[in-house]
């Protein structure tokens, strides 16, 4: 119990360990041979290693991570179409800090920024509006990235400037949807998934029904939590619950925020404005049918893509992973970060080769963080 | 950048646009409030609510609030968070 004091309540955490331990037993689930329990969100992954809870818990249970951190997915081309955008003299480019460090095949935002690129490091869409308004002789972009609890910003941010009739703004468009690569990892016969903890906060957006198909399609079991320790350990234990009962549910842990039909402004917003792409590319597991969206014709104005003409649909894209690099191992959770053979070498979070290593929510840097002496042992 | 941060609505400061003043931690910014909203802005002042990159996405209750920074702050997403938004607040000028 290394990191129990650090708990908000330890009595609470340790009353959970145990009865997860008592379920563990139950299914008879051994170090050899585990349950495996993917945390789909990044946040969560980062929850997991801070509070050491993969080793809290016990053997029988293995963490798989999985692909919730739209930095980590991002593939590599997209990064190159960034740095093309960013680099026209008339552009100024808008960027979350998180995407900064991405490599490129050339250069990653960062290096480009130090070449010279106006390349912006924003909070928010709505900085990136307001440098729009007060730069009207310069072509502003933002970067949009992220999943569904980060479309809403920029939906809403578009319409807005649609109704100030904003001519210089435009969003480059890299909104992914969770659901698409459940499926996809839930079709791969190499993975072995026996249930899942649910992202919150894009639940928050979407609500608890698309997942349904996890349930009822594959017989998983599901759990959406609250990023706490305490929410995950809960949530690891309903999970346990289901498996040991035979159920396969989707189950709502985190109710105090996730309302079971999401938020009706930002659904809204989104299918005003996005449309699915047929298919989007994701570092480490490749084109995934409709996991992708796209800026809808009637906000084409907006669409960074259809403004300088690269992305979806302009050249070859395909671009070549760094040798070595082993995130499509790892992503998959085929092998765990220390067995890449670049983990620490020629990839540090200073120095990142491969996008798990950038953001916290990252698996490899995660891993780095708080978790690199244990693995080194 | 996914996971959101509490704050509570002090003002609204553009009833047209749905933007409000929030204080994050001791720091002020202008979120806009379109998905928290419910009833008449004003009834929205001394609200708290997850914001998410300058959006208010859910409304939460004061503990909850107290126990989802405490969580942040763990996890140390809520000074990430708020040197954002100071980034945010300079890139308006172009000093970075
Ligand atoms: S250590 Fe670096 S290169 Fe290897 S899998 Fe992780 S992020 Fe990719």
């Amino acid at each position: 119990m290394r990191y129990a004091e650090e708990f908000r309540d330890p009595k609470a955490a340790r009353a959970h360990l145990d009865a997860i331990e008592r379920l563990v037993d139950e299914i008879g689930a051994t170090a050899e041979k585990p349950v495996h329990i993917m945390e789909i969100c990044g946040g969560h992954t980062h929850a997991i290693f801070r509070y050491g809870l993969d080793r809290l818990t016990p053997p029988g249970i293995e963490f798989i991570h999985g692909p919730g951190c739209p930095v980590c997915v991002l593939p590599m081309s997209r990064i190159d179409e960034c740095v093309e955008i960013a680099e026209r003299p008339e552009v100024i480019f808008t960027t979350f800090g998180d995407a900064m460090r991405v490599p490129g095949s050339r250069k990653s935002l960062l290096q480009a920024k130090a070449d010279g690129a106006d390349i912006r490091m924003v909070y928010s869409p709505l900085d990136a509006l307001e440098i729009a308004r007060r730069n009207p002789d310069r072509e502003v972009v933002f970067f949009g990235l992220g999943f569904e609890t980060t479309t809403p910003s920029t939906a809403l941010s578009i319409q807005q400037a649609a109704r100030e009739g904003l001519e210089n703004f435009t969003v480059f468009c890299n909104h992914i949807t969770v659901p698409p690569p459940i499926k996809a990892l839930l079709d791969d016969p190499h993975m072995v998934l026996d249930g899942f903890v649910g992202p919150g906060h894009v639940s928050m957006v979407i609500g608890i029904h698309p997942y349904d198909f996890i349930a009822e399609d594959y017989g998983k079991p599901i759990v959406v939590a609250g990023f706490e320790p305490l929410d995950l350990l809960q949530s690891v234990l309903m999970v346990l619950e289901q498996i040991r009962d035979g159920r396969a549910e989707v189950e709502n842990q985190y109710s105090r925020v996730v309302p079971e039909n999401g938020n009706p402004v930002s659904l809204a917003a989104i299918a005003d404005v996005y449309e699915e792409r047929p298919s989007f590319e994701w570092r480490g597991l490749g084109e995934i049918d409709a996991s992708g969206l796209r800026i809808r014709d009637h906000y084409r104005d907006f669409d960074a893509e259809a403004k300088f003409g690269v992305g979806y649909g302009a050249g070859m894209r395909s671009v070549q992973e760094p040798e070595g690099c082993a995130c499509g191992e790892v992503m998959t959770g085929r092998i765990k970060p220390f067995q890449c053979p670049q983990y620490g070498k020629g990839c540090t979070p200073e120095m990142p080769l491969g996008a798990l290593m950038v953001s916290s929510e990252g698996a490899c840097a995660a891993y780095f963080q708080y978790g690199a002496i244990e693995a080194a042992e | 950048m996914c996971l959101g941060i509490p704050g509570q609505i002090v003002e609204i400061t553009d009833a047209d646009r749905l933007m409000a003043m929030a204080e994050v931690s001791g720091v002020r910014r202008e979120v806009n409030v379109a998905c928290i909203m419910d009833g008449p802005l004003e009834s929205l002042i001394g609200a708290w609510a997850l914001i998410h990159v300058g959006f208010a996405m859910s409304l939460i209750d004061e503990d909850e609030a107290a126990k989802t920074l405490e969580a942040l702050r763990g996890l140390g997403e809520a000074q990430e968070t708020l040197e954002a938004m100071a980034q945010g607040e300079a890139a308006l000028e172009g000093s970075l």
